[in-house]
């Protein structure tokens, strides 16, 4: 099981790297961490004529807070996010999330950036992005662009991200006062993808939701931001059992999964909202300071 | 009972001391058939078909051949000028090595193209042009003996259905009476499902063809490597004595590695061919949708009982689906293995069982997956019906298993579907393992969580599994009766060699067999080297499976080395000048009775079967050789018993205990007996919850790699209670029963046992396996239970 | 370019250099060009870690990583654990805690612990079992491995001590 030939570049420089991207005209892949493309190549579902490997290009590795925004370049691991305290102690639906991407091996090498330019909706990081608002900064040919996660999948495995773009860095903004988050997924095992997972972002005035963000991964053609179940939790406590009841229904509504082997549409709508209230409940606890 | 007489030399039976082979596995330094590398070997790569039924018209190798490195395209048409397009198949059925006149399942092998690198192979196989119909597909086995159904095997000659055996065992009239008064009877349909043993060396072979020599040699993934070279000169119709077989280090087998494959045969017909070296090793893909399946077994099964829960019969039918070829490995004259040990543990007055095997359009296999031939498949009916009258009657299912058990005095006990049971005490297993559970406390705090709306479940599993095939009156495959053997060799210091007939494929063999000869003849287990997997430095033998190594390969290592320990007693009254009954032997020391000072080691012995002064009849040298055929199967037992608890809001099934208790008679290294119990229960929770190889109606198969084919990670497999007591095999040498398979054999009805009974209160009484989270998930909102 | 590339890696301390094409998976290259068979394969989709390496420390699986991608990086594999003084920890915890059957699986396990006890000296059971969920074993049930590397954390604070 090997992939098909193809001529490998290693760019030292973004601009190489665009150039090389320009020079393959369609039919050149772009690889940070190379967990989903690699894979692909080696069953042969994916056959690109040249590999542009980022891995040589100094900078992209950034993870830092600064400006009000978390950056995360396009070198950052998996495990980088996992294992860093400032998204531990202020990113929590991050360091969920981190901790459920396929398995500790494969985080070790893939990218956060390049789990968004994979487009696939089954991917935790989407729906982390879409949750939290972040932007996408990509460059290309004409300069910088920047992408918003919430309509950048546009079907699947394919992005707004241009044939000539590259995402350098995903800007994430820093949380506010009474902010809390949560990521929950279902996987049958440690590596498969969700049956359903949930991502969820409020922000509190006392017990009262003032903002609130959910997406929904694996339940659909896209990652799903289910905006009417968070509106419809603004105004609301967070104790409010039957608000989150509701907000889970409605994420439910939204959903739009499949039946599969890891179970009926049915269920999969239902873990949708079983988890959203689940999530709620964690993302408010931490909210309120009540649970890391 | 016959326990052992145990040395207190280093390494005898019942210490544990470290395993010998790891030395070279923790340095990487193992010799796996894909760490062979021969100078000018050549690679293989198979093309399979896409369709799971289809006509083939026509098969354009040429765009391949035209590819850089090709050096050949092996047609099933080719093969045929050699006959050798199909092959027999250890049940006595024939499959296509190739494909030549249509595909029976997805997956099947179609071409093989040999290359210069493993890469250009495999490029060249997007180079095959095969042309097909699609045919009509059949998947069921319910619909397979349908009057309308396509025939599948229209290559065999007058066949006009998809039937391939019915076969029956017991009474069928005597069942029939005892049900027709019974006062309660109890059913089950249900399906054991489709898995694969899934190994994480997938099977693989080099094969060495010497032109100059004749001489054949195959580096081969194999369990049994002396039949399969018997098989490959009956197939390839080369002289035995130019085939060489070497399995060497095995990366797990659990009956996978047990069937002669297509891959198998045509890289030995390549190498043939083209005088060259090739190597051919499967990927897990390969792995999972073409080689050995196991289990696929649709059972209807139902006891009939007392109103106070006396079991009085058991009865079974059993649709068995074997796929398109009938490519199981199970002794010739077991069709459907042991599955009439359904009686279990249990004393009926009347059982009967009838099964019959089917053609479908899915891979071909059924083998023993670390299961003795169906046990598994047996073990898993009578336990599930046995919890199912319990939660039917009321009847506690610890109280309702005692009540019923076979008792310590009826041993040996001829259950009514004629195997003979060696010995048991099923009441101390069950025992010991209700102690270790702490099984009062859990049903009251199963009571309180009821009334508190959650869900807890117990489960049991109280097997007997029959091992240790053995007894060739009854027990033979292709024609070879089910023997093994041991030589032993030791050397003029006192250290020596055994060369066995079993092979491992990761048992520990190198470590417990020298640890059977150090227990009879007193000499360390570290001075004892053993040699296995090689057919020209070994003597014959069917193989490790079907948790036969100990009960049979173990048996003729402790006679082989009783028969020496017998020449060194003649040995030792010779140098003292005694009679050789006036010699006691403890721990590797001949002593004259009464006079402990007059005595001489076993290694002076044997040091002395080296030198010129020895009786006047007796031959020189230090060496023999046994082949043992048992003289009855032998018969492991145990009690598990699995706590869960249920998440009302996902389906999500916890494990939160697991109790196991086995007895297998005695044991050698109790450290490597307990890891093949955390192993076995690990697959056997596997089984339960989340391995399945299914197919859509078209045929398409869906578990053919690991992200659809779950096999247990670190997270999710439970930790595991292990208790055990033991009850000696009578019959054995050593009193040892096998212990390999018992956890697989046992565990995944525990799992379901404790699911059903979670959720009993819901009317529940079946949910088959694997036990998906989505399953639980719809009985509980079936039956209004919401998550909070 | 598809043509063979010249791959320069420090291999368990050792430089070496392999001719491999720009498709050729890091595996394939440590196994069949520089002749370290202890690293295995084991499935076809990133999911068994029978493959697992070190690559410039961190525990990754060669299969789902180009050759040429650890051009001037440093590897570590199964065969440089032992050094001049013995047995690794992890190895000697293995062995003596039976953390293993087959073998196939070991040398990738053994990496990934390796790289664990350099992160964390002292993981609980749920920290290893995490740790090792990358890596499949079918022979053991894990339970000796955890076993191996609660063994393999106390002799190394036993060294350092």
């Amino acid at each position: 099981m090997l992939p098909s030939t193809f001529d490998y570049v290693a760019p030292t420089s973004l601009d190489e790297a665009v150039q090389a991207l320009a020079a393959g005209a369609g039919d050149a892949k772009i690889m940070a961490g190379g967990q989903s493309l690699l894979p692909m190549m080696k069953l042969r579902l994916a056959s690109p004529g040249m590999i542009i490997d980022l891995n040589g290009i100094a900078g992209l590795d950034t993870l830092e807070e600064s400006d009000g925004m978390l950056r995360i370049g396009a070198l950052v691991r998996h495990a980088d996010l996992e294992n860093s305290d400032l998204v531990r102690d202020r990113y929590p639906i991050i360091h969920d999330a981190a901790q459920h991407v396929a398995d500790p091996l494969i985080r070790n090498r893939g990218t956060f950036c390049g789990s968004l330019a994979h487009g696939d909706p089954a991917g935790d990081w989407a729906t982390v992005a879409t949750t939290l608002g972040a932007e996408l900064h990509a460059v290309g040919p004409n300069g910088a662009v920047v992408h918003s996660a919430h309509d950048f999948q546009t079907s699947m495995f394919e992005t707004q991200l241009g044939m000539d773009q590259i995402l350098v860095e995903a800007r994430i903004p820093a949380p506010k006062a009474g902010q809390g988050s949560a990521y929950l997924k279902i996987e049958r095992k440690v590596g498969d993808y969700a049956a359903a997972a949930v991502g969820v972002m409020i922000v509190l005035d006392g017990t009262t939701v003032t903002e609130a963000s959910i997406g929904l991964t694996n339940v659909g053609p896209l990652t799903i931001n289910a905006t009417d179940a968070a509106a419809s939790l603004v105004g609301k406590s967070i104790d409010d059992a039957a608000a989150l009841e509701e907000a889970g229904r409605l994420a439910a509504e939204i959903s739009e999964p499949s039946s599969d082997l890891r179970g009926p549409e049915e269920y999969k709508r239902d873990l949708v909202r079983v988890l959203t209230k689940r999530a709620l409940r964690t993302a408010g606890a931490r909210a309120q300071g009540k649970e890391a | 009972m016959s326990a052992p007489t145990v040395s207190t030399v280093d390494g005898a039976i019942g210490q544990s001391p470290k395993r010998v082979e790891d030395d070279r596995f923790i340095r990487g330094k193992g010799n796996y058939v894909d760490d062979v590398q021969l100078p000018g070997m050549l690679f293989m790569a198979i093309y399979r078909s896409p369709f799971a039924h289809a006509t083939i018209n026509s098969i354009d190798t040429s765009r391949a051949e035209a590819m850089p490195g090709v050096v050949a395209c092996v047609t099933g048409d080719l093969l045929a000028q050699h006959g050798l397009a199909w092959m027999p198949t250890l049940a006595g059925d024939t499959q296509a090595v190739l494909a030549t006149d249509k595909v029976r399942f997805q997956g099947q092998e179609v071409v093989c193209v040999i290359a210069k690198t493993a890469a250009q192979a495999e490029d060249a196989l997007e180079g095959i042009d095969v042309d097909y119909d699609p045919l009509p597909v059949i998947t069921d086995p319910k619909k397979a003996l349908d009057a309308d159904a396509p025939i599948i095997r229209s290559d065999l000659e007058g066949k006009t259905d998809n039937h391939i055996f019915t076969w029956e065992s017991g009474d069928a009239d005597a069942t029939d009476r005892v049900f027709a008064d019974a006062d309660i009877v109890v059913k089950l349909d249900t399906l054991y499902p489709r898995i694969h043993p899934a190994p994480m060396e997938t099977c693989g072979a080099v094969a060495d063809y010497n032109k100059a020599t004749g001489k054949m040699t195959i580096y081969l993934t194999s369990q049994a490597p002396h039949a399969h070279r018997t098989l490959f000169a009956l197939v390839a119709g080369l002289p035995e004595q130019k085939i060489r077989i070497i399995s060497p280090d095995v990366g797990g087998g659990f009956g996978n590695k047990v069937p002669i494959y297509p891959g198998y045969v045509v890289a030995t017909a390549a190498s043939l061919l083209i005088g060259k070296p090739v190597k051919w090793i499967e990927s897990r893909t390969e792995n999972l949708m073409s080689t050995g399946f196991a289990r696929d077994y649709h059972m209807e099964g139902e006891i009939a009982a007392t109103k106070d829960g006396k079991m009085l019969a058991v009865r079974a039918n059993v649709l068995a689906d074997h796929g398109a070829f009938n490519a199981q490995a199970q002794p010739s004259k077991w069709p459907a293995g042991f599955f009439n040990i359904a009686t279990g543990s249990y004393d009926f007055q009347a059982a009967h069982c009838k099964v019959d095997g089917v053609y479908t359009n899915k891979a071909p296999g059924g083998i023993a997956y670390r299961c003795s031939f169906r046990v598994t498949e047996a073990a898993y009916l009578i336990e599930r019906l046995v919890e199912n009258l319990a939660l039917q009657t009321g009847i506690d299912a610890a109280e309702l298993r005692r009540k019923n058990f076979i008792q310590p005095d009826q041993f040996p006990y001829k259950s009514p579907m004629g195997w003979e049971y060696d010995s048991g005490d099923y009441e101390k297993a069950l025992d010991i393992a209700l102690d270790l559970v702490g099984y009062d406390e859990l049903r009251k705090e199963q009571e309180e969580k009821r009334a508190k709306g959650e869900i807890m479940g117990i489960g049991f599993s109280s097997f007997t599994e029959i091992v240790g095939a053995g007894m060739s009156k009854i027990c033979d495959i292709a024609g070879l009766a089910m023997i093994d053997s041991a030589e032993l060799r030791i050397h003029p210091t006192g250290k020596g060699v055994l060369k066995l007939g079993v092979q491992s494929q990761g048992q520990g063999h190198e470590t417990t067999f020298a640890q059977i000869v150090a227990n009879e003849l007193g000499i360390p287990y570290t001075d004892i080297a053993v040699e296995h997997g090689d057919t020209d430095h070994t003597p014959y033998g069917l193989g490790t499976y079907a948790s036969r190594s100990t009960p049979t390969g173990g048996a003729a290592t402790a006679i082989v080395a009783r028969k020496l320990r017998e020449k060194a007693r003649q040995i030792a009254a010779h140098l003292l000048e005694c009679a050789p009954d006036d010699l006691e032997f403890d721990s590797g020391t001949f002593s004259v009775k009464g006079s402990p000072e007059k005595s001489k080691t076993i290694q002076e012995c044997i040091f002395g079967a080296y030198q010129s002064d020895l009786p006047d009849d007796m031959e020189k040298g230090f060496e023999d050789v046994t082949y043992y055929d048992a003289p009855e199967m032998t018969y492991p037992f145990g009690t598990y018993i699995c706590v869960v608890d249920v998440d009302k809001g996902t389906g999500q099934v916890k494990v939160r205990k697991f109790v196991a208790v086995d007895d297998c008679g005695t044991r050698i290294n109790p450290m490597i007996v307990d890891g093949q119990i955390h192993g076995g229960l690990t697959q056997g929770f596997g089984t339960a919850m989340m391995e399945l190889i299914s197919f859509d109606e078209d045929g398409n198969c869906f578990g053919g790699n690991f992200m659809d084919y779950l096999i247990p990670t670190a997270v999710e497999s439970p930790d595991w209670t292990l208790g055990e007591c033991t009850t000696p095999s009578p019959h054995h040498p050593f009193g040892a029963k096998g212990v390999g398979e018992s956890p697989t054999v046992g565990s995944p009805q525990a799992f379901v046992n404790a699911v059903v009974d979670a959720l009993h209160p819901y009317g529940i009484t079946n949910i088959d396996m694997p036990l998906s989270s989505h399953k639980v998930w719809k009985v509980l909102r079936d039956n209004g239970v919401s998550d909070e | 370019m598809s043509d063979k590339v010249m791959v320069t890696t420090t291999v368990n301390g050792e430089e070496c250099e392999a001719l491999v094409e720009p498709r050729t998976l890091l595996v394939h290259m440590i196994r069949e060009s520089l002749h370290l068979t202890g690293t295995h394969i084991g499935c076809d989709t990133t999911s068994c870690g029978a493959c697992t390496v070190l690559l410039d420390g961190r525990p990754v699986k060669s299969c789902t990583i180009l050759a040429v991608q650890a051009n001037g990086r440093e590897l570590a594999t199964v065969e440089g654990l032992e050094a001049a003084d013995g047995l690794s920890p992890v190895q000697e915890g293995f062995k003596e805690e039976h953390g293993l059957h087959c073998g196939y699986c070991t040398p990738g396990m053994m990496m990934t612990v390796t790289a664990l006890l350099e992160e964390n000296p002292n993981p609980s059971e749920d920290e290893i079992r995490k740790a090792i969920s990358g890596n499949l074993c079918r022979c053991t049930g894990y339970v000796n491995i955890i076993k191996a590397v609660h063994y393999a954390a106390k002799k190394k604070e036993g060294a350092a001590a």
